[in-house]
């Protein structure tokens, strides 16, 4: 029996209120029939016995308060899904969007997910190689971390992204590629259609698009859909990898447009607002976003997320930078500094972090790489604290070991930072290109690789 | 519906996300536990107006609905306590996540009931009382090895006592009666292994006591600077990526206390997922035995139900305070409390109360106090006059670093230390990034007489001396900065080599390298004591004129900054280090 109501008494923003309801349930999934013959569908976020208030996805433009039915439908968002999906691009309400056929549904999901139970999660602990040095070397992502990018208006965080997705493998012990099947499953919350065709080329190119499923969401898309498709992506990827057995990549873009719907809809449900007026549980709602990530005992698939997001005014205090970070395994973070420098990725390793890379680095990839990567941080720290002195005293006011410190520092950004669009270095030519660079330094400021290790990698200084 | 006959029974009128309102619930009192609709979820009433109670539930509550029931259940939310809680992993209302798991699956859906605590395992009960011995509340009536490390005190419970009628020996489930006692009113008490305590209420005490003793951490920047005592309360505030969880994750398992309590209070499910693979690989460095013989661990992640969040560090401080009974050391640490706050304020919203500063609900600081106050050191109630302390470290994660905001300041009104995590430090990888400059320890000075005896009779003046070279340091820094290197004398200069080496190669310590991950007292002392001794005879051959190049040049300095990786088992060669920078300083200045 569905319950269908016509007594719609306000709509304000995103939000619809319908009253003199019966057997209404919290989260339920609504379907509102226009009198146009228009549909649209909404979902229960608070419901009393008197009314309930009703979130219309595709925006409440053109709704009445008369002449509207509302429809529940007793069931939460349900995600049809199917291996078919892969290679296909949806809207952001699970709709094909490629002029392609529906999905003929192997099952259906709810898209809220439950939290992964901390005693079934498999410790993430595969490395994964980028290509990318800054990332590979010094930030090292591994497969079923989260680790999002923290980028500025203008930055090239699109072409981070897309080259990660492109290169990214996990190369075993013995140096061979593994051979689960993996996919690529893209978000796109109100990014540009630009932006999205860049994306869409860039898979199609390498052949990825096979491999990868895409929600788009573009900027003149309604804003509330912002609001389930990340959740859609999360749910598709949830299947593809625990039962389907895949290495699931997710790029979502940009969690700054998904949090600003979010706060538009707090702000229409007159809601106490925290922070910058985003709501008081924004981080509980992210982490339900962020935690769907990872790996379970038993289980061959993985999810890996690459989640983007840009700061306003590159405020990494910001509360959507701030909260992020406080849920997600590090953050990859671009500088405007670097770009304007012409450096491409620029990538600032300083404030970037892996918090997973501790894990694997040296354990299960080359027995120097954490040494290298902290005598790098520290060199390049330092360095460009020197340089900073230099510009106010003059150069020959470093001592001698800080005139080295800035040499390293501009070697790194010219030679380990940057490299091209399409260059994929493998870890052993990052490692190598480090160990040049620590070169520079005279070995007592080697402090932070052993001694052994010196002996064995350090190129031997040409007389 | 049959358990409900005699308990009335409630039917919902409005949800809200974690909040339901019922009606028909006017004989229901404050934080009794409800279970709503006919999945039976489990909630709690926060609030009572009329006949409608307001209720926080633990689970996710899609699908509920105005008319669906509410069930009473009469009683407080409360924890079991008995053997069996060490090396268990909660959820923060006491569900095991395994036995989860073995019912759920991988992921965790609702409405499942599991019991806290096994109630067919056997336990060798081993008496203590005998018959005829007058008990109290607090006496011990008998042992239970709980697992190598824990021997578990099976205690009279509240409100029993009188003269012990009868005293069992032998394997028992926790549900059996190990003891009879006789009431002062002429009734029978049983007492079985199995006790209830309410989360929210703290678990008496004969007395507080003054904590001195401190608690080793292991950790150089921690034991030798900013020291907490057992039974004291500290805080980690810091912005993300500074490394709070690695020092929280530290301290739960270097610290020298017996029983070790950790929450993962709204977290990172990797993060208790690598605890929970880590811990039974790890040594006790005192005992040899796996770490998690002596841990329980309480995971709410950020995503599991915001209101169960709000209990668990209730429930963690519960079960802490129930060994701290027993007579022994018990360290807390709780990540992070500010994601308990949040929840706080989430449910604070939902009930439309008047909010406090940025949304925090106005009993936010009563709230944080009145959680830390439950720790300290004891005597315990019994006749035994068993001493016990509960240490407290809370982890506080400020939005964008900004110690401003009102839970770091209301932490910081009740904490006696302050770890604070640096930015800067943690860019330039300076780990733990514990600033030197900002943090205090109250209980600096209370652990002297300790740390005279354990660590060496000169400690507090060397330690005095260290923190004035690292103030002097950042002054020195300034004018550097303005007029560079050479503007300053030698002995400047040694100074600020001698502060760049007690930063590097003492305050900076390696949590994931084997050796370096923790550091006994003796060695801190030692590796200091190099340092200073360089740093004091290095004044003195200046004095007499011996150039700073050459003392900068001795290739015992490399010695001092790789001194931190010699294992504990090789405390000679630290021991010989001092003696080495004496020599070598005098070598140089005879030359």
């Amino acid at each position: 029996m569905l319950k269908e109501y016509k007594t719609i008494k306000e709509i304000a923003g995103p939000l619809m209120i319908v009253e003199k309801i019966a057997d209404v349930k919290y989260d339920e999934l609504v379907e509102i029939e226009m009198s146009t013959g228009e549909k649209r569908r909404g979902r229960v976020l608070e419901v009393t016995d008197e009314h309930a208030a009703v979130q219309v996805f595709e925006g409440t433009r053109g709704l009445g308060t008369k002449g509207v039915k509302a429809k529940f439908l007793g069931r939460g968002i349900e995600l049809p899904v199917s291996e078919e999906m892969l290679g296909r691009v949806f809207d952001g309400s699970g709709q094909p969007k490629d002029g392609g056929p529906e999905i003929v549904p192997d099952k259906k999901m709810d898209i809220a997910g439950a939290p992964i139970n901390p005693y079934a999660r498999d410790f993430p602990n595969d490395f994964i190689q980028t290509g990318i040095s800054t990332i590979d070397g010094m930030n090292t992502l591994v497969r079923g971390q989260k680790l999002p990018i923290f980028s500025g208006a203008g930055l090239p965080h699109s072409e981070v992204a897309a080259q990660i997705a492109r290169q990214a493998k996990v190369v075993g012990e013995g140096g061979q590629e593994d051979d689960t099947p993996f996919a690529v499953v893209f978000g796109a919350m109100g990014i540009t259609f630009e932006e999205s065709q860049y994306f869409i080329n860039q898979f199609k190119e390498t052949g990825a698009i096979e491999r990868a499923v895409m929600y788009m969401n573009l900027a003149d898309d309604p804003v509330v859909e912002r609001i389930i498709l990340p959740r859609l992506a999360l749910t598709c990827a949830e299947y593809l990898a625990f039962e389907l057995d895949m290495h699931v990549l997710v790029i979502l873009t940009d969690l700054t447009n998904y949090c600003e719907a979010l706060r538009e809809i707090s702000a229409s449900r007159k809601e106490v607002p925290g922070r910058r007026g985003y709501p008081g549980y924004l981080y509980t709602d992210l982490s339900t976003l962020y935690e769907r990530a990872g790996r379970i005992k038993g289980k061959t698939g993985s999810i890996t997320q690459i989640p983007i997001l840009t700061m306003p005014e590159d405020d990494k205090t910001h509360p959507i930078p701030d909260l992020t970070g406080y849920i997600t395994e590090g953050q990859i973070m671009l500088s405007r500094e670097l770009h304007r420098k012409g450096i491409y990725p620029c990538i600032d390793v300083l404030p970037s972090l892996s918090r997973l890379s501790q894990k694997v680095m040296s354990k299960k990839t080359r027995e120097d790489h954490s040494g290298v990567a902290n005598q790098l941080f520290s060199a390049y720290a330092q360095g460009k604290e020197a340089k900073e002195l230099a510009v106010i005293l003059g150069e020959a006011a470093l001592s001698d070991a800080d005139k080295k410190y800035a040499q390293l520092a501009d070697e790194f950004e010219d030679k380990f930072v940057r490299q091209a669009h399409d260059e994929n270095r493998s870890l052993e030519e990052t490692l190598n290109l480090g160990w040049e660079l620590i070169n520079i330094l005279p070995k007592s400021e080697m402090k932070k690789v052993k001694p052994e290790q010196i002996e064995k990698y350090l190129p031997k200084k040409k007389k | 519906m049959s358990e409900s006959k005699d308990m009335e029974q409630g039917i919902i009128t409005k949800v809200s996300g974690p909040l339901v309102v019922a009606k028909g619930m006017s004989e229901a009192k404050m934080y009794e536990v409800v279970k709503v609709s006919e999945e039976k979820l489990i909630g709690e009433i926060i609030e009572l107006e009329g006949d409608r109670a307001s209720i926080q539930v633990y689970e996710e509550t899609g699908g509920l609905g105005p008319g669906d029931p509410v069930y009473r259940t009469g009683s407080p939310l409360s924890v079991e306590l008995a053997p069996g809680l060490m090396e268990s992993l909660y959820d923060g209302i006491q569900r095991p996540l395994n036995l989860i798991q073995e019912k759920a699956g991988d992921f965790i859906t609702r409405g499942i009931e599991v019991p806290a605590i096994d109630r067919e395992k056997k336990w060798e009960f081993k008496p203590v009382a005998k018959q005829g011995d007058e008990v109290a509340e607090g006496d011990t009536l008998g042992t239970v090895d709980e697992t190598t490390l824990v021997e578990h005190r099976i205690m009279v419970p509240k409100g029993a006592a009188g003269k012990v009628k009868e005293v069992k020996s032998g394997e028992f489930t926790v549900e059996e009666i190990v003891a009879v006692i006789a009431g002062k009113d002429g009734q029978d008490i049983e007492v079985m292994m199995l006790q209830k305590w309410p989360i929210r209420e703290p678990r008496p005490v004969a007395s507080k006591l003054v904590p001195t003793e401190p608690l080793i951490t292991g950790q150089r920047v921690v034991d030798t600077f900013f020291p907490i005592v057992k039974g004291g309360v500290g805080c980690v505030p810091g912005p993300f990526g500074a490394g709070k969880t690695v020092i929280q994750h530290q301290f739960a398992k270097w610290a020298d206390a017996d029983i070790v309590i950790f929450i993962g209070c709204g977290e990172r499910g990797n993060e208790m997922t690598d605890v929970l693979m880590e811990f039974p690989e790890l040594k006790d460095p005192r005992s040899g035995e796996p770490l998690m013989k002596r841990t329980v661990l309480i995971a709410n992640t950020s995503n599991m139900p915001v209101a169960a969040r709000e209990a668990s560090v209730y429930t963690g401080i519960t079960l802490a305070e129930y060994y701290r009974d027993m007579g022994y050391k018990v360290e807390l640490t709780a990540d992070s409390t500010s994601r308990w706050a949040e929840a706080l304020r989430e449910i604070s919203g939902r009930l439309e109360e008047m909010p406090g500063e940025e949304g925090y609900p106005a009993y936010l600081g009563s709230r944080t106090a009145s959680f830390y106050e439950r720790a300290g050191k004891v005597r315990c109630l019994g006749g035994e006059k068993r001493e016990g302390s509960l240490s407290v470290i809370g982890a506080v994660s400020p939005p964008g670093g900004d110690l401003s905001e009102p839970v770091t300041q209301n932490t910081l009104r009740v904490t006696k230390v302050f770890w604070g995590l640096d930015d800067d430090l943690a860019n330039r990888r300076h780990f733990p990034a514990i600033n030197w400059l900002n943090s205090y320890s109250l209980y600096l000075e209370d652990v002297n007489d300790y740390m005279k005896k354990e660590a060496g009779k000169d400690w507090p003046e060397m330690r005095g001396q260290a923190m004035q070279i690292l103030q002097e340091e950042a002054s020195l820094e300034e004018i550097v900065r303005l007029v560079g290197i050479e503007a300053l004398s030698a002995k400047e200069q040694l100074l600020l080599d001698t502060a760049k080496a007690i930063r590097e190669d003492y305050l900076q310590q390696d949590a994931f390298d084997d050796v370096d991950s923790y550091a006994s007292l003796k060695k801190q002392y030692l590796l200091l004591k190099a340092i200073m001794t360089f740093n004091n005879k290095g004044t003195e051959a200046l004095e007499k004129g011996v150039e700073l190049k050459s003392l900068q040049e001795l290739p015992i300095k490399e010695k001092i900054a790789r001194a931190r990786f010699i294992p504990e088992d090789k405390m000679a060669e630290l021991e010989k280090l001092v003696d080495e920078v004496v020599k070598g300083i005098e070598g140089v200045a005879k030359s």
